[in-house]
């Protein structure tokens, strides 16, 4: 035989140590699935949920803006978009697609150029916008031709509504697509299509009707689709802010404005509520949530009449005759004159080399302080200006809030001047000349106001001295906003006798038969308006025109007419509303402005603009119930107020 | 010879019980295994992979019991033919294959696509089989003597490795290396060429193609590339990981089902079951594995000549070694080199192959009393 045996042996042995070599790698096997499944099950077991779960952001609904009767300015609207998944799009190239698109609503060159970059750059399964803001037909037409449009769909999301449209525009602003600064820890501003308030009522309290995001956890593939939600948590949905605004009030007096270059401010003088604040012309809300085109926007920069400013805020002028109550207590309370102390007007007044004009050419002749308000007597302010010296005025003007902004809830505002001779020497390193005392007494010169400011120097006149604040927040998310309790604001300390001579020569000016507002008042016998009118002069009238007689506002091109001023409250006796007219290269104070004025404050009387509102509890959003038993435990409440806003 | 006294020619009935019908059975387990976990892959359906695997098996078993019953001294007869068609079949895909993958391994035979590489994992044994069956114990201590094996063994290597496909050029170099290792050459020698080897490693990285430069230093640090190179290992390591003892359960696998896992009906599958049934279930296969190769070794423990011994000790190394780099490649241990999990991975000539390979191992096993002549003559005569 052979040698076998051996070689079986010999195989024997090796197979062994091969078989037991097997047997320890497999082992090192077993161990690695070890390691790996159970010492470190925990780190891969994160790593994998970090593949498979995304957080997603869920955008909260953005709180509403109401007035205080409840009525809403600005809302949430359903916005229908339409949009294009490109994958469903099966056998066609997206030209196609959007060429048969183009057939039932109109797409831009711009808007095609978009799509298809945005089809090119994301997944096939990531919907594309086509179009955004559907209307109701192209809705239904779209929806009608669906069969022949795979890979369509309509999507629908929120939009900022301004159911006012421009009658409330610079009060409430409006909402724009996040900037680079706008950026935060919120990481809701990086939601692509979210909105912050850019300007106004939207921009001051963003915050709060943004409310929290809310988030849901999806599971995706590792392409990034979508697979399933693993779990929600719902966001707070944005405050309801509540306005001091009556709606009502605003929405007429814009429409009494119609074209106007002006601004009207109505405020309750017992607490500062804002009742209307219009700048006209004004702008639509809606278009900038819309996005305007360069066309368009150009326009709005360009109009003369300067719709994008907020006169009410970020208008200044000179207050001319409207100044003369704060010259008049400045003069009372340094005693330069008495009330029934008399000066002569000639119609003119005569100041070194220097020689200044009465608007009535041949003058008043003699009057005291009742008079020279009711009459409007420049020189007689002149005079007592001269006396009294600005530094004393201004610190008048000082007491009723004129030297600075407001302080209103409103982003933008600016403050007026009130000049003194430290301002002068501070910002033109110039002494202070007395005529510039004299001019300052009719409220022109260097003294710029804005119309707001005039409104609440009105308002701290007709409540008694007080220093109300103005302000149009009323309420956020049901939490009234701090305010004083009416009648509780500080003391501006004016000895009460002066104010008292101050208010009834308001009163005259409207309800005397020789007041410069005469044909303004009101008709309404318990509520009687005082005021004072004024009107200034936007260019020099030169010496020779003076001789041959000043030309009349209507031959002067419309930037060269005068502005007509108006400020006034009512009722007579315990006051409660107070009004700024501001009509830009307007005419005449008393027959422009002062009439607009008794319109609108009529108006308020009618309406009753500075009634209680809405109960402000009332106002406060509900969280989402899933109860059934509370809900319905809920509305009896929810109706009660509705009916009390009713009245 | 014709009919010998001493062994009676087995009749095909007494051949078909004499089948090691369990060893059957495990095998049949591994590719039940894989069917179920294809149906898995493919999110719970029969398309594309497991009906196609199924109906693979089905024939690959018929080819197994068939190469089982041939006489193994007509393997040995044939056993340089084959090797050199498969010689042949390599050389043809350097000159007329075609590029799959990255890498040029197919064949077209018209009607079927077939991986010359893949024959010739079997093929090589039973040519080295021969070898040293017609040798004398005494001729293996002889150096000489082993420079034709070492041919055979590095004329398909250096082939395989041109084409370029380092994870079956390392398995037929390995497989033959364990032939020799049971032949009984030497144990220094395995060390001097470990040695040579090792030192040569500076040398053959040069040769090596920028991909597999890759492969191998992101194996080093995957992290380096968790984008790229290595976001294959990283994905897999994290499925592994995440299935944690239990596993997430059967088609509820995320990772591989959300596609982080690549390629899982085919190298990656026993990630896939390692995230689906935990350790328990991939421990459950190492031990289905261990236990088929526990078989082969038995059978050619068991043979009662030189060639049967080599070829099934051969065979089941080979086997193992697609289970070892597989597993080890999936789970880190080595760098990725592209060998499929076996009778559970997805693909054609694998599973034929194997099978081929399971019927001859068996066949060791039904013919393990017919004595073999150092030049497969009946012996004895």
């Amino acid at each position: 035989m052979n040698r076998d045996p051996d070689r079986q042996k010999i195989f024997t042995r090796r197979a062994a140590m091969l078989a037991g070599g097997k047997a320890v790698l497999l082992t090192a096997l077993a161990g690695r699935l070890y390691y790996l499944q159970v010492v470190e099950a925990d780190r891969y077991a994160t790593l994998a949920d970090e593949n498979r779960i995304n957080l997603r952001l869920l955008a909260p609904p953005r709180g509403r803006i109401i007035d205080r009767f409840g009525r809403p300015l600005a809302e949430n609207q359903q916005n229908y978009r339409l949009q294009l998944v490109p994958e469903d799009v099966k056998g066609s190239e997206i030209q196609e697609v959007l060429d048969h698109v183009q057939k039932i609503v109109t797409l831009t060159e711009g808007d095609k150029r978009r799509i298809i970059r945005e089809v090119r750059r994301n997944r096939a399964f990531v919907p594309v916008t086509l179009k955004e803001n559907l209307s109701w037909s192209e809705v239904a037409r779209i929806e009608i031709n669906a069969p022949d449009l795979p890979g369509l769909m309509i999507d629908v999301g929120r939009s900022r509504r301004y159911p006012f449209g421009p009658e409330a525009a610079h009060v409430l602003g409006y909402v724009a697509s996040v900037s680079e600064n706008d950026l935060d820890d919120d990481p809701l501003l990086k939601l692509p299509g979210f909105r912050v308030g850019r300007a106004g009522i939207e921009k001051v309290h963003d915050l709060d009707l943004r409310g929290t995001g809310g988030s849901s956890e999806v599971e995706v593939n590792a392409f990034g689709r979508m697979i399933r939600e693993l779990s929600r948590r719902e966001g707070q949905p944005g405050a309801e802010v509540m306005l001091t605004l009556d709606m009502g009030l605003q929405k007429y007096i814009a429409e009494r404005l119609g074209t106007e270059s002006a601004s009207v401010v109505v405020m309750d003088v017992r607490n500062g509520d804002v009742l209307a604040m219009v700048s006209n012309p004004s702008y639509d809300s809606n278009d900038f949530n819309r996005g305007l085109s360069t066309g368009e926007w150009q326009e709005l920069v360009n109009n003369e009449r300067a719709p994008l400013i907020n006169k009410s805020i970020a208008g200044v002028y000179p207050p001319g005759s409207t100044f003369k109550m704060m010259v008049l207590l400045a003069a009372l309370e340094k005693g330069v004159i008495s009330p029934d102390h008399k000066i002569h007007c000639s119609g003119e007044y005569e100041l070194g080399d220097a020689k200044f004009h009465c608007w009535k050419r041949h003058g008043h002749g003699f009057v005291d302080a009742l008079e020279a308000v009711t009459e409007s007597c420049d020189v007689y302010f002149y005079e007592i200006a001269k006396r009294t010296g600005i530094d004393r005025i201004a610190a008048t003007a000082r007491k009723f809030g004129l030297d600075l902004p407001t302080g209103i809830d409103l982003p933008g505002e600016q403050g007026g001047l009130i000049p003194t001779r430290d301002w002068k020497r501070a910002t033109r390193d110039e002494p202070w000349h007395q005529g510039e005392t004299v001019i300052a007494g009719i409220g022109q010169g260097f003294v710029l106001l804005t119309p707001l400011q005039m409104a609440l120097m009105t308002a701290r006149i007709a409540n008694g001295g007080r220093a109300v604040t103005p302000h149009l927040t009323r309420a956020i998310g049901g939490v009234p906003a701090d305010r004083r309790a009416p009648d509780a604001a500080p003391s501006l300390n004016i000895p009460p006798g002066h104010l008292e001579l101050v208010m009834e020569a308001m009163n005259r000016v409207v309800n005397h038969p020789t007041g410069t507002a005469r044909r303004s008042n009101t008709g309404i016998e318990d509520f009687p308006m005082a005021g004072k009118t004024g009107t200034v002069q936007v260019r020099r009238i030169s010496k020779a025109e003076r001789e041959q007689g000043v030309r009349k506002n209507e031959e002067l091109p419309w930037k060269y007419r005068d502005h007509a001023l108006f400020v006034g409250f009512a009722p007579v006796e315990n006051p409660r509303y107070a009004v700024s007219v501001v009509v830009e290269h307007g005419g005449g104070g008393s027959t422009t402005a002062a009439p607009i004025a008794k319109d609108v404050l009529v108006e308020a009387y009618n309406r009753g603009s500075a009634g209680p509102g809405v109960a402000i509890a009332g106002a406060q959003p509900q969280p989402r119930k899933q109860d059934a038993a509370t809900e319905t435990a809920e509305k009896p409440a929810e109706l009660a107020t509705r009916s009390d806003g009713g009245t | 010879m014709r009919s010998g006294l001493s062994s009676p020619e087995l009749t095909l009935g007494r051949k078909l019980i004499s089948i090691n019908w369990f060893l059957i059975l495990l095998i049949g387990l591994v590719a039940g295994v894989g069917f179920a976990m294809l149906y898995s892959a493919a999110d719970g359906n029969m398309q594309p992979w497991a009906e196609r695997q199924m109906l693979r098996f089905g024939v690959a078993v018929a080819v197994m019991i068939v190469v089982a019953t041939i006489n193994i001294r007509i393997w040995l007869r044939y056993a340089y033919v084959l090797y050199f068609v498969a010689l042949a079949l390599l050389v043809a895909v350097e000159v007329a294959g075609y590029v799959g993958m990255g890498a040029q391994r197919w064949l077209s035979l018209g009607f079927v696509n077939i991986q010359p590489s893949e024959l010739m994992k079997i093929f090589l044994v039973l040519a080295l089989a021969r070898y040293f069956n017609a040798g004398a114990i005494e001729d293996i201590g002889s150096i000489t003597r082993l420079i034709v094996p070492i041919a055979l063994i590095a004329a398909p290597t250096v082939l395989i490795l041109r084409q370029p496909d380092l994870g079956t050029a390392i398995m037929v170099a390995m497989t033959g290396g364990a032939v020799l290792f049971l032949a009984g050459v030497r144990l220094w020698k395995f060390a001097v060429v470990g040695i040579g080897a090792l030192a040569a490693a500076p040398i053959a990285w040069q040769f090596l193609h920028e991909y597999q430069k890759k492969r191998v230093l992101t194996f080093l640090n995957p992290e380096t590339d968790p984008l790229g190179a290595g976001y294959h290992i990283i994905q897999s390591k994290i499925a592994l990981g995440s299935g944690g003892l239990m596993g997430k359960g059967f088609m509820l696998g995320p990772q591989s089902h959300l596609h982080f896992l690549p390629e899982m009906q085919t190298d990656f599958i026993f990630t896939m079951l390692a995230e689906e049934f935990g350790l328990v279930g991939g421990l459950a296969l190492i031990v289905l594995y261990a236990l088929i190769v526990t078989y082969g070794i038995v059978i050619a423990i068991k043979s009662r000549n030189q060639f049967g011994r080599l070829v099934a000790g051969g065979i089941t190394t080979t086997f193992f070694l697609y289970v070892f780099i597989n597993i080890a490649m999936v789970t880190g241990l080595i760098p990725v080199v592209g060998v499929p999990l076996p009778l559970v991975s997805y693909g054609g000539t694998v599973m034929l192959t194997l099978m081929i390979g399971f019927g001859l191992v068996i066949g060791v096993g039904v013919h393990r009393d017919v004595p073999v002549g150092r030049r497969g003559e009946a012996e004895g005569l």
